[in-house]
């Protein structure tokens, strides 16, 4: 008799959750190359993922292609990065993509800047004048490990709402993930550790929550503001001030132009170094999942490092 | 006037008394008192003082904390690595949010404070933006003149969700003319059956330009085949109902639309409530590579005209566009090539007028913010086919950001009155408000 009580609820639970669509894999649609990798660990086979932008493009300037609404069409949870990194693009093919699983606020709409530490939100009146500044804080947030982790938890837990039965399943992908991730981040720190400090430029404020991580020190920016192109006075300008500070780094993203950063470069005497700013976004080397995104920045930054003969500073 | 309920179960001291009124300080008075009061009513009153004087401290002490955290926000610290394993709702509570972090170049001091205590309502306001469209012109023009220098349009756009089922979009166009609903409907994404319906007054889903707004054009002006055969600036434009689907295949993006209008517009003119306008539109679209992809559609539209109530005109249309953007270097090169041809079929008191007219445009981004383009158009007039404009133009537009745009165009134009004008039109955009989604 005991031995029914426990079984029945079991059967029936079990009869219940596993019985509709759920057999075929949920399909999981993400704005960016990151959140995709994140889904595809979490999900594993229970998933079939698929992104929206590319990891070498500016994920800002995406064009909103129809071929994207067919996506969204018969996608069963959207996952976005959020503080309007998307606001370009997205909303009209959310709007035109006929289902309604997936539209702001519903169910199957997962922000994943929810599960994640921003940096660089602005306190006080923002005008357009500061570039092109996203009011709700700096949205490159998944450059750090933490918050890579952080998500894929959000992620765990939005797939195990929508499929109980594999909920499991998720639990155990995300703990190995989890434990891969806490491994490779003792890798990362240690070999960045020797540069805690070193002062670097970037060319756009796409790394806030990667610096923080490995404590290096943004002295300036290739572009004046946000989104706004380098001009002539502001690259003499940085160009100074990274001689007077000895900055020997500059940072760029695959989707800018090189020319000005080099320039910046020859001038100074820095070396610039172009990092993947998302999963997919370095060209020729296989960048093909959040993992290996680290592992390919913290070892073109250390080589960049090494090779300038830059030190760590206070 | 809070009533306390004491269990005379006996005298406790004084202390237990407070700690008990110290515990309860926050959910405090829906709970009743678990120590008791002593019999005496002064002492009694006199507790209940103290406990309220407590509640007061704590509150005081919160309101405290609230504040120094409101002006001061918390080091950027990394919080602590949750658990593996704990609900991920957990981690979201406990984040730290630092404001402006250094050398963000964000503004400091508190935020600022428009209304008063009804600020908070403030969150429910719809997206706004302003979007001046400014037009000048040098050069003769006898047929078409435009003043040398105009505000052409100040188009205002208020942009929100209305419920769980639908949006709302209104676009006001205040011009010399006057203001104007220039687009004013209702979405519902989520219908049933896969369709997306507006309502309202909307630009109507015939080829690429008539549903594009003004600031948005490729061009100073519209071309010729706007102006001749589908009612000029205004386009077709009217209060009506759209139904939209996706028609799911293997090959391409696809989509039918159909739409009633009221008609009565610059191209229709309704003389009694079944006089309505329909207009419909096949979308197929296709990525050639990640680069390159394919536009094409065909439009219809029907309504009664201006020439008698028994008269129609039939617009036939199509629109076709290739485009060129290497995703890597999206935010320099792109290259767009467009065509659209309309056939327009009149009924007149003196027989049928077929027109045809047509365009083709080419845009190419020259560096990142600069972008060359041409067009050649031409169209028959919709009253008078043997009556023909044609016209040439060349482009050079700039942009500061994506919210402002200086744009010149040299315009030759040959019109059906033996008439050449040789024009050179200019043109300021400037958007503040809310970010608008980009046009594709």
């Amino acid at each position: 008799m005991k031995k029914l009580t426990l079984v029945l609820p079991i059967l029936l639970a079990g009869a219940l959750s596993a019985a509709p669509a759920h057999a075929a894999p949920l399909k999981v649609v993400a704005t960016t190359q990151d959140l995709e990798s994140l889904a595809k660990e979490v999900g594993g086979d229970k998933v079939q993922t698929d992104s929206l932008a590319k990891g070498y493009q500016d994920p800002h300037q995406v064009e909103p292609k129809p071929s994207f609404i067919l996506k969204l069409h018969s996608a069963d949870l959207l996952i976005v990065v959020g503080r309007e990194l998307e606001i370009g693009w997205l909303p009209p093919l959310i709007n035109q993509a006929r289902n309604t699983q997936i539209q702001p606020g519903a169910d199957r709409y997962l922000d994943a800047s929810n599960f994640a530490h921003i940096l660089e939100i602005p306190t006080g009146q923002i005008t357009r004048a500061m570039g092109d500044v996203h009011p709700q804080g700096n949205p490159h947030y998944w450059l750090s490990p933490e918050n890579g982790r952080r998500i894929a938890q959000g992620i765990q837990k939005k797939l195990s709402e929508i499929s109980p039965a594999d909920a499991g399943y998720f639990a155990q992908r995300y703990a190995d993930f989890d434990k891969r991730l806490a491994d490779a981040e003792k890798k990362w720190a240690a070999a960045m550790a020797p540069y805690k400090g070193a002062k670097i430029v970037t060319y756009h404020r796409s790394w806030p929550n990667f610096v923080e991580t490995y404590g290096l020190n943004v002295v300036g920016y290739v572009e004046p503001k946000p989104g706004i192109p380098p001009s002539p006075s502001h690259t003499l300008e940085l160009t100074q001030e990274m001689k007077k500070d000895n900055v020997k780094i500059i940072i760029i993203e695959p989707y800018f132009d090189s020319k000005t950063p080099n320039a910046i470069g020859r001038d100074s005497g820095a070396q610039v170094v172009t990092l993947a700013p998302s999963v997919g976004g370095a060209k020729g080397a296989p960048v093909s999942d959040y993992l290996q995104l680290f592992d390919y920045n913290v070892k073109t930054l250390v080589a960049a490092f090494q090779a300038t003969g830059m030190k760590g500073g206070a | 006037m809070e009533v306390l309920v004491f269990h005379p179960i006996g005298a406790k001291s004084r202390g237990l008394l407070l700690a008990a009124a110290l515990s309860i300080a926050a959910p405090a008075l829906a709970q009743p008192p678990a120590a008791a009061a002593p019999q005496d009513p002064q002492a009694a009153l006199q507790a209940q003082i103290e406990q309220l004087k407590q509640q007061l401290e704590a509150l005081q002490q919160k309101v405290a904390a609230l504040e120094a955290a409101g002006a001061q926000p918390p080091a950027a610290a990394v919080p602590a690595t949750p658990p593996a394993g704990q609900p991920a709702g957990a981690p979201a509570a406990g984040v730290q949010v630092p404001a402006g972090a250094a050398g963000a170049g964000g503004p400091e001091g508190a935020l600022p404070v428009y209304g008063n205590t009804s600020a908070l309502s403030k969150i429910f306001n719809p997206d706004m933006a302003v979007i001046g469209n400014f037009i000048g012109a040098a050069g003769s023009n006898s047929v078409a003149p435009r003043p040398a220098l105009r505000l052409d349009e100040a188009e205002m756009s208020f942009q929100a969700i209305v419920d769980p089922y639908a949006r709302a979009d209104f676009f006001l166009s205040a011009s010399p003319e006057g203001l104007d609903v220039e687009e004013g409907f209702i979405t519902f994404p989520t219908l049933p059956g896969g369709l997306l319906m507006k309502v309202g007054k909307l630009k109507a889903q015939f080829g690429k330009v008539n549903a594009m707004h003004s600031h948005v054009l490729p061009w100073v002006d519209e071309p010729l085949a706007m102006v001749n055969l589908l009612g000029g600036e205004e386009g077709l434009n009217d209060s009506g109902i759209s139904v939209s689907k996706l028609i799911l295949n293997p090959v391409m993006f696809l989509e039918a639309t159909g739409e009633v209008y009221n008609g009565d517009n610059d191209l229709f003119k309704s003389y009694k409530r079944s006089d309505l306008a329909y207009v419909g539109r096949l979308r197929g679209y296709r990525d050639i590579s990640e680069s390159m992809n394919l536009d094409i559609g065909t439009s219809f539209a029907h309504g009664h005209n201006d020439a008698g109530p028994d008269d129609t005109t039939q617009v036939y249309g199509v629109d076709a566009t290739l485009r060129y953007r290497p995703l890597q270097e999206a935010l320099y090169k792109k290259a767009m090539l467009r065509t659209e041809l309309f056939w327009s079929r009149r009924e007149q008191p003196l027989g049928d007028a077929h027109a045809f007219g047509a365009y083709v445009s080419g845009e190419y981004q020259l560096t990142r913010r600069l972008f060359g383009g041409a067009r050649y158009d031409f169209s028959d007039r919709a009253f008078d086919p043997t009556l023909n404009d044609k016209s040439g133009s060349l482009l050079l537009t700039y942009w500061p950001s994506e919210f402002s745009q200086v744009r010149g165009q040299y315009r030759h134009t040959r019109y059906a009155e033996g008439v050449s004008a040789n024009e050179f039109l200019f043109q300021f955009l400037f958007s503040i408000g809310a970010h608008g989604a980009h046009v594709f």
